[in-house]
């Protein structure tokens, strides 16, 4: 079986600039739970564009199951939660909109949605524990609650790989916790590869099986419990 | 008034259109991009210079140079060729003067072209009405069987690409749907006013709707309303058509917000 994602000595700048990156090599197998973490402005949201195939790598190679990441093909195989994932729309924005307009990638663009597609939607709504909100504008939920929505929508489309980047920004640290145990759950249940980038990973550090620190560069990979207590330290995440 | 051949085919027409142009506009407005209908609608003024000037169909000219100019204003934004404000702003200043310098050459500063940039009552023909039925109804067909695609494009554009949806195509899309809307409502309501019947319906329905899908359908009908009532004003008061069915759909987005707020209080 293909790994999940792979970088291989990728070095990223943007344009002209600096690298960002420098000789990445990442190695993310099927079924894992990988935790990307590193301070602000490491090349953590770089990273993880560069495994979406959402920039090319200045030098090196990225790829998604088994195919170059930039021409991967099965995109409707990947379930993303962007950076600050918000709505910037004016319009009211029910839960099941928001979660069905997940589910249009992996269906045809075409029409209306099939039968089967509303209830991958509602098994979708249901997991996140939102059944009873799915008419509400998700602008009248909870920062956490909204994060369930988005979280909602990235598995309507039965992804293989799930990739979250800085979901829990501006959410409490009590909505972190139970996002995070939200997320293990999902992991075990759905045999779904999971890639979680943070400058906080104090939330989701019993669940992972492997942490991954960037700052320029991999600076650790390994187990959180084999991890320097330096970089347990908040303060020193955040410098 | 109805009985009034101008007047039925007046009347007809604004139906389609102020169906079609908030159906277009809520896209839009959704991404921030409420401004393009006016950049489109400069380009078009210079379509129908150009129409002027080689004696060509005017609605067909100024729609397929409106295209043009939306697919240019589409390729600068998503190229990065020039930040999204700076390629409205080139197209603005480039249409409306090949416009001005087109209709001058062509001799047509008069009653006429007046017509087209603030609408008309009194212009549209069988021909025009026939032509704007046609074309809007592939709008909203289009709109339609789209809508999925483009609502999950409006939700998060860098997450539909992500995904696999061909984010650039239906941009494309929605700016072809907007030159379409532009070029069929100019005898109308005018190209100088077309973009505000595209955006203060969908500002308005926002306010009271509860969903994406009820906020689209209720710009709808404050469009074909506000179409209605203000052609309807237009003839009774001898008012330019174009200005007073924005006034209307104005006076809708001041009723809506306050609707808005008392229904969430």
């Amino acid at each position: 079986m293909p790994l999940a994602a792979e970088l291989r000595h990728v070095s990223f700048g943007y344009g002209n600039g600096p690298l960002v990156l420098r000789d990445v090599d990442l190695a993310i197998r099927p079924a894992e739970f990988v935790a990307i973490a590193g301070p602000n402005g490491g090349g953590k949201t770089t990273l993880v564009r560069l495994i979406l195939g959402l920039e090319e790598p200045t030098k090196g190679e990225a790829s998604l199951f088994g195919e170059r990441a930039t021409r991967f093909t099965q995109r409707s195989r990947i379930g993303y939660l962007a950076q600050r994932a918000q709505l910037g729309v004016d319009a009211p924005v029910t839960v099941r909109e928001v979660v069905s307009a997940g589910r249009v990638a992996a269906t045809r663009l075409i029409g209306r949605a099939t039968r089967s597609d509303r209830a991958i939607v509602a098994e979708a709504v249901e997991r996140v524990g939102l059944s009873a909100l799915v008419d509400r504008p998700i602008q009248r939920l909870s920062g956490g609650q909204q994060q369930r929505a988005f979280i909602a929508k990235a598995l309507a489309a039965q992804p293989s790989l799930l990739v979250l980047d800085e979901p829990t920004t501006g959410v409490d640290v009590e909505a972190q916790e139970a996002f995070a145990a939200l997320l293990d759950e999902l992991h075990r249940h759905l045999d779904v590869t999971v890639l979680y980038a943070s400058h906080e990973f104090g939330a989701v550090e019993r669940f992972v099986e492997r942490l991954v620190l960037v700052r320029g560069t991999i600076v650790f990979d390994g187990k959180p419990s084999d991890l320097p207590q330096l970089w347990h330290d908040p303060s020193h995440v955040h410098a | 008034m109805l009985e009034l051949e101008f007047m039925r085919l007046a009347l007809a027409t604004g139906a389609v259109i102020g169906v079609l142009a908030p159906a277009t506009g809520f896209f839009l407005v959704q991404r921030r991009l409420s401004l393009i209908g006016d950049g489109i609608g400069h380009v078009a003024f210079a379509g129908v210079a150009l129409a002027y000037l080689a004696d060509l169909p005017v609605i067909a000219t100024a729609l397929a140079v409106a295209v043009v100019g939306a697919l240019a204003i589409e390729w600068l934004r998503a190229s990065g060729t020039a930040a999204a404000d700076q390629a409205l702003a080139i197209v603005f200043y480039v249409g409306i003067a090949a416009g001005v310098v087109g209709v001058s050459l062509a001799g047509a500063l008069d009653v006429q072209l007046f017509s087209f940039l603030f609408g008309s009552i009194l212009t549209t023909t069988r021909t025009d009405f026939v032509t704007v039925a046609l074309l809007g109804t592939a709008g909203l067909v289009i709109i339609a069987l789209l809508y999925r695609a483009l609502v999950a494009v409006t939700l998060d554009e860098e997450g539909a690409r992500v995904a696999g949806v061909p984010v650039a195509a239906l941009n494309v899309t929605t700016a072809v749907l907007a030159a379409l809307t532009v070029a069929i409502s100019m005898r109308i309501v005018g190209i100088l006013l077309i973009a505000a019947l595209m955006v203060l319906p969908v500002i308005a329905a926002s306010r009271i709707a509860w969903s994406m899908r009820s906020t689209i359908l209720i710009a709808m009908a404050i469009g074909l309303g506000s179409v209605l009532s203000g052609l309807t004003s237009a003839y009774y008061g001898d008012l330019p058509p174009g200005g007073t069915i924005v006034l209307v759909a104005a006076a809708t987005v001041l009723v809506a917000a306050l609707a808005g707020r008392v229904i969430r209080a």
